[in-house]
């Protein structure tokens, strides 16, 4: 990726007004999808996801279900709608793809082993999409799991980060993605310090590198505690304030 | 849709812990330490038909690369640019566990994280493949077939597919009378650098290079990491369904810049002598 033009102005700030280390604005509400056993929407800058879960449930086909643990299935999906030129609903590779890694980002948060012969599906379905939506996703998809009372060991966090105009940035948007230097989506669980999902493009020396992934997962710790908050306003109205003894 | 999947490879619980066993003295079961990669092998213009074309063997996994060199409308949004088209498929006679079909997402997976590192290293210069601008480009299609299969074929089809390049001949195209005519001449095609992609996997606490199918069916989580021939990092992707703690990913990103290098030299070796 080759940029062509200054995406951070003299001042600091970005092409949506942000300083480097900013997040967008994020707000997760929970239990959004009446039918489903947990649900959540984030809305992540322009993101806006919705994400459902259902089970633990029987499995259908039959012969997917696992003997000594649940079979967890996962669906990314973008409406056709929420993209600049009209998305194609039938899954593309890069939906494959991105189903593929969010499936392998949530699972070791869960503990699998404690609904064997089940199935838990996560549908993830992206209503407007700005840059980001797999973090969000994951994110958004981690909550409703929590909503829909699996058994967790952590909640996933992910959060992105990228070089613009070679600086490191935290969280970069649709713009900065299709014309910065690079882009690393990481999903990390804060509470065990594990790190599940990583992915990179675009050209990062070995100082950036490891500055860009620091940066992430600060971006992960701060998703965290929206995420936090989401579950306390659902299960504990009001009283918002998370206690230490969660941790 | 994305489901979790029994491994298809069985690996007895006797022969798991003596892999475990061996593992936490820094061996594996085929005599390799567990920082050491398999042997490999490239063999250049194995298909006089394609334009460029490679064969790979890295241990006992094996895959064909072949590039066809065509013209065509460059993709939308990328109208100055030439395109590239990297694909893969685990044929059927790869190994008793593939069945012919559409591709799995693994499959899907494996052609993206190979793309991924040919094309965020700028490896080809794309800008300089364009005949009329935002109407004929030159399409390379790099193809990929994977003739057996035994463990890390992230690495051994981008190792192809990089042989398959430095091999290439690119047709020379000519407008003439606004139509395409194929001048019949080649030249090099516009190369930049060399990625070089490390997989590495995570079993217990230890980390193994280029892991076999066996290795592979008791791992917990695997990590690519594309580098370029400054030694930055072009791509990664963290694959199954384990996690990496922060220092797994940095001592990883290390030896993929280390590992990087002494392959890129070997590729670069043998590419030179049968080329």
């Amino acid at each position: 990726m080759s940029q062509t033009r200054s995406l951070i102005d003299k001042q600091g700030k970005r092409t949506d007004g942000r300083t480097v280390g900013q997040l967008r604005e994020v707000k997760i509400s929970v239990g959004v999808v009446k039918n489903a056993d947990g649900s959540a929407y984030i809305e992540f800058g322009k993101n806006k996801i919705i994400v459902a879960v259902y089970g633990p449930r029987e499995v259908h086909p039959k012969h997917m279900a696992q003997p000594d643990r649940c079979v967890l299935r996962c669906r990314y999906h973008m409406s056709p709608f929420s993209t600049d030129t009209r998305k194609n609903p039938a899954p593309s590779r890069r939906e494959v793809e991105i189903s593929k890694v969010m499936r392998e980002a949530l699972e070791p948060a869960l503990m699998l082993e404690d609904y064997p012969r089940a199935a838990i599906d996560v549908y993830v379905e992206v209503l407007q999409a700005d840059g980001g939506s797999r973090c969000a996703g994951i994110s958004a998809a981690s909550v409703a799991l929590a909503d829909a009372g699996i058994n967790m060991r952590d909640l996933v966090a992910a959060c992105a980060a990228g070089k613009v105009d070679d600086k490191i940035v935290l969280d970069i948007n649709d713009t900065e993605d299709k014309e910065g230097g690079a882009d690393m989506p990481v999903a990390y669980m804060p509470h065990l310090d594990e790190v599940t999902l990583l992915q990179l493009d675009g050209v990062l020396t070995r100082d950036q590198f490891n500055q860009c992934f620091d940066t992430a997962v600060e971006g992960c710790k701060m998703v965290y505690e929206i995420q936090k908050q989401a579950l306390m306003q659902k299960y504990f109205g009001n009283e918002t304030e998370v206690k230490e003894e969660i941790q | 849709m994305s489901a979790s999947k029994r491994s298809t490879i069985i690996v007895e619980h006797l022969r798991r812990q003596q892999m475990w066993d061996l593992i936490a003295v820094g061996k594996r079961l085929q005599g390799r330490t567990i920082d050491e990669m398999r042997p490999l092998e490239v063999e250049l213009n194995v298909i006089k038909k394609a334009n460029g074309s490679a064969k790979v063997k890295l241990g006992d996994t094996e895959v064909v690369a072949g590039i066809k060199v065509e013209t065509g409308e460059p993709f939308e949004g990328l109208e100055n640019k030439g395109a590239l088209i990297i694909s893969a498929e685990v044929l059927p006679i790869a190994s008793p566990h593939v069945e012919p079909g559409p591709p799995d997402e693994d499959t899907i997976e494996l052609a993206r994280v190979v793309d991924r590192g040919i094309r965020e290293s700028e490896m080809i210069d794309l800008d300089k493949l364009v005949l009329v601008p935002g109407k004929v480009v030159y399409t390379i299609f790099v193809d990929c077939s994977i003739i057996n299969t035994d463990g890390n074929l992230l690495d051994a089809t981008s190792y192809a597919v990089v042989s398959a390049l430095l091999s290439c001949k690119l047709p020379i195209f000519e407008i003439q009378d606004g139509k395409v005519v194929d001048t019949g001449k080649t030249r090099d095609p516009p190369l930049t650098t060399i990625p070089v992609s490390i997989t590495q996997v995570r079993i217990g606490n230890a980390i193994l290079l280029d892991p076999t199918a066996e290795e592979e069916a008791c791992m917990d989580a695997r990590i690519t990491i594309t580098t370029n021939s400054e030694s930055s990092y072009a791509a990664t992707q963290k694959g199954y369904t384990g996690s990496f703690t922060i220092d797994q990913i940095k001592k990883a990103a290390e030896i993929a810049r280390i590992k990087g290098e002494q392959v890129r030299a070997k590729l670069q070796e043998l590419t030179n002598k049968n080329g």
